[in-house]
């Protein structure tokens, strides 16, 4: 790793990454005041990743992903993709390279003036393709997203979610090596949220496309992203694999995210409900996949005799692994209790829920 | 009541009429194209657009804001003596069409600038997420997206020309308005105002019935 920033990067370390930000920040001035939208983020998304970056708005997430393509362009650091940095790049170069980066918007952006056919044909006409490949490359878009017999209608007569189909088209005309998203489902229902993010994981898989997404909904993260960043004002509080993110967040901000999906924890009003019932002292186990099949459980319990009563929990399922929390009273002497968890201990990470918490 | 001589009027009201499609039909594709350039150069020049320049946009501003107050009876008047030097005469439909192509440039000015303004940013944004560059983006993102009400804008200004063209026949341009003028206003001959305001009604409808049409086809709404 040393020494490679001297020769501009070893050749072999960017094969596999996409897209690199380097302590990247960026600060808006307006009438005076000035913003911080960006402070010295750092992250690498490989080759093949479905990156998925979360933030409450206001976040900087959205600034952070059109720095990619530069229709942000960062006040300091660099962000390299496919080896060169973009910001850098000359206005024609930049045309070049925007043409490899398809992005989807949260509103679409399509061309009202333009039929679904000319919208997904308006990037192939930016490259210069020869007519009758562009018909060709068309037809083949419109086959993947499923909108052949929409061809000659016009944006307004679409749904939600066949727009997002067509923008989709529209960003992979150019086979691209990258998409970025920005809130593409946002604007979208449920049902039709689920049909994009399928869309997106086909592009993934069957074109290789790197995939950035942007979103404030944690269920799009869970349901597409395999690594995720999580942003707070500017910065990014924490990252990592998706699974790691969901069973074992560490920033409050990823706490509260992670919550708004999953119902591992109890919150404080559960807390008080379950402690007006449940007078002994209340743990939380952590649950994974295990190797052993150690009951540990029940033998510590014996062990020390202490008795114990399951109060709250879940248990989820992400990439085909099992991560969760149960909350467990425990009930015996104090110093029973204090060597129960410390066995408990011995086998999962354990955490006692304070009076106060 | 007076004998209605239709044998006699109705020659009159036709050559009025011609003359009065000839400088509406001449200025509004004077005025269209003065009107699309100075929209343009308004909207490029604009603060945070591809041609930012806030000396070109203040004074092209200023001279669209001096001209527009004006009333046209009144910048007819005088614009007399430029219309000599430029079309050598400052009678008839000649000198009227070069008016009213300036006052309707202008306002087809102000109106393709509100219109390309109101452009859907996002559309834009995607047109330089795809590579297209400034330029194009304008002629081939901003100026389609805008054309259907524009052309709303266009069938607007084409109605305030045949009324325009009506007012300049005090001056002497001739057609409908000179018609209306001398038969009902000198001769109270209310029988040729009222035919005249018919011709106007039916041309100004006809009008605003094809603008509608074609925006319609334009806009895909």
């Amino acid at each position: 790793m040393y020494a490679a920033g001297l020769s501009g990067g070893s050749g072999k370390e960017h094969m596999n990454t996409a897209i690199s930000f380097e302590r990247v920040s960026k600060t808006f001035v307006t009438k005076g005041t000035t913003f911080e939208a960006l402070s010295d983020v750092s992250l690498t998304v490989e080759r093949g990743d479905i990156f998925g970056i979360v933030g409450y708005s206001g976040a900087g997430k959205s600034t952070l992903l059109r720095t990619v393509n530069a229709l942000e362009r960062p006040t300091s650091g660099q962000v390299i993709v496919d080896g060169r940095d973009i910001a850098a790049l000359s206005a024609k170069d930049l045309s070049v390279a925007r043409q490899k980066i398809g992005m989807i918007f949260q509103q679409f952006n399509l061309l009202q003036s333009r039929t679904v056919y000319n919208n997904i044909a308006y990037p192939l006409r930016l490259a210069g393709l020869p007519a009758n490949k562009i018909v060709d490359r068309v037809e083949e878009l419109l086959e993947f997203v499923g909108l052949t017999d929409k061809a000659l209608a016009y944006p307004s007569k679409l749904s939600g979610g066949q727009k997002q189909r067509v923008g989709i088209a529209r960003a992979l005309a150019n086979h691209p090596d990258i998409l970025i998203s920005d809130e593409a489902t946002s604007a979208l229902d449920p049902q039709t949220t689920g049909e994009v993010l399928d869309l997106l994981r086909r592009v993934n898989k069957e074109y290789g496309v790197t995939i950035l997404v942007v979103t404030h909904e944690m269920d799009v993260i869970r349901s597409i992203a395999n690594r995720v960043a999580v942003m707070q004002n500017g910065r990014v509080v924490e990252s990592g694999s998706t699974y790691d993110i969901f069973s074992s967040p560490t920033d409050a901000t990823t706490k509260r995210f992670v919550s708004s999906v999953l119902h591992h924890f109890p919150s404080g009003n559960a807390v008080d409900r379950i402690r007006a019932v449940h007078r002994g002292r209340l743990v939380q186990l952590h649950v994974d996949n295990r190797e052993s099949n150690d009951p540990f459980l029940s033998r510590v319990a014996r062990e020390h005799n202490v008795d114990f009563n399951i109060v709250y929990g879940g248990v989820s399922e992400l990439e085909s692994r099992l991560f969760g929390n149960i909350t467990l009273e425990l009930l015996g002497t104090d110093s029973d209790v204090d060597a129960a968890i410390r066995d408990l201990a011995l086998s999962t990470p354990v955490t006692e829920v304070t009076q106060n918490a | 009541m007076r004998d209605i001589d239709l044998d006699a009027l109705l020659p009159k009201l036709v050559k009025a009429f011609f003359e009065t499609l000839h400088m509406v039909t001449f200025s509004f594709v004077f005025a269209t194209i003065l009107g699309i350039l100075i929209g343009l150069v308004l909207y490029s020049t604009r603060k945070g657009n591809i041609l930012e320049n806030a000396v070109v946009f203040g004074i092209l501003s200023f001279i669209i804001n001096l001209v527009r107050p004006i009333p046209f009876i009144i910048l007819i008047v005088a614009m007399i003596p430029l219309t000599r030097i430029i079309v050598g005469t400052s009678i008839g439909p000649g000198a009227a069409i070069l008016t009213l192509s300036i006052v309707g440039g202008i306002s087809i000015g102000r109106i393709a600038e509100t219109n390309l303004v109101a452009v859907d940013p996002g559309t834009i944004e995607a047109g330089s997420a795809m590579g297209a560059r400034p330029l194009r983006v304008l002629f081939t993102i901003v100026v389609p997206e805008a054309l259907g009400p524009l052309l709303l804008g266009l069938t607007y200004i084409f109605v305030a020309l045949i009324d325009a063209t009506a007012v300049a026949g005090t001056v002497g341009a001739g057609g409908l308005g000179s018609l209306a003028l001398t038969y009902g206003y000198q001769r109270f001959d209310w029988f040729v105002m009222f035919a005249v305001i018919v011709v106007l009604i039916v041309m100004v409808q006809v009008a605003q019935f094809l603008g509608n049409w074609v925006a319609r086809k334009a806009m895909h709404a």
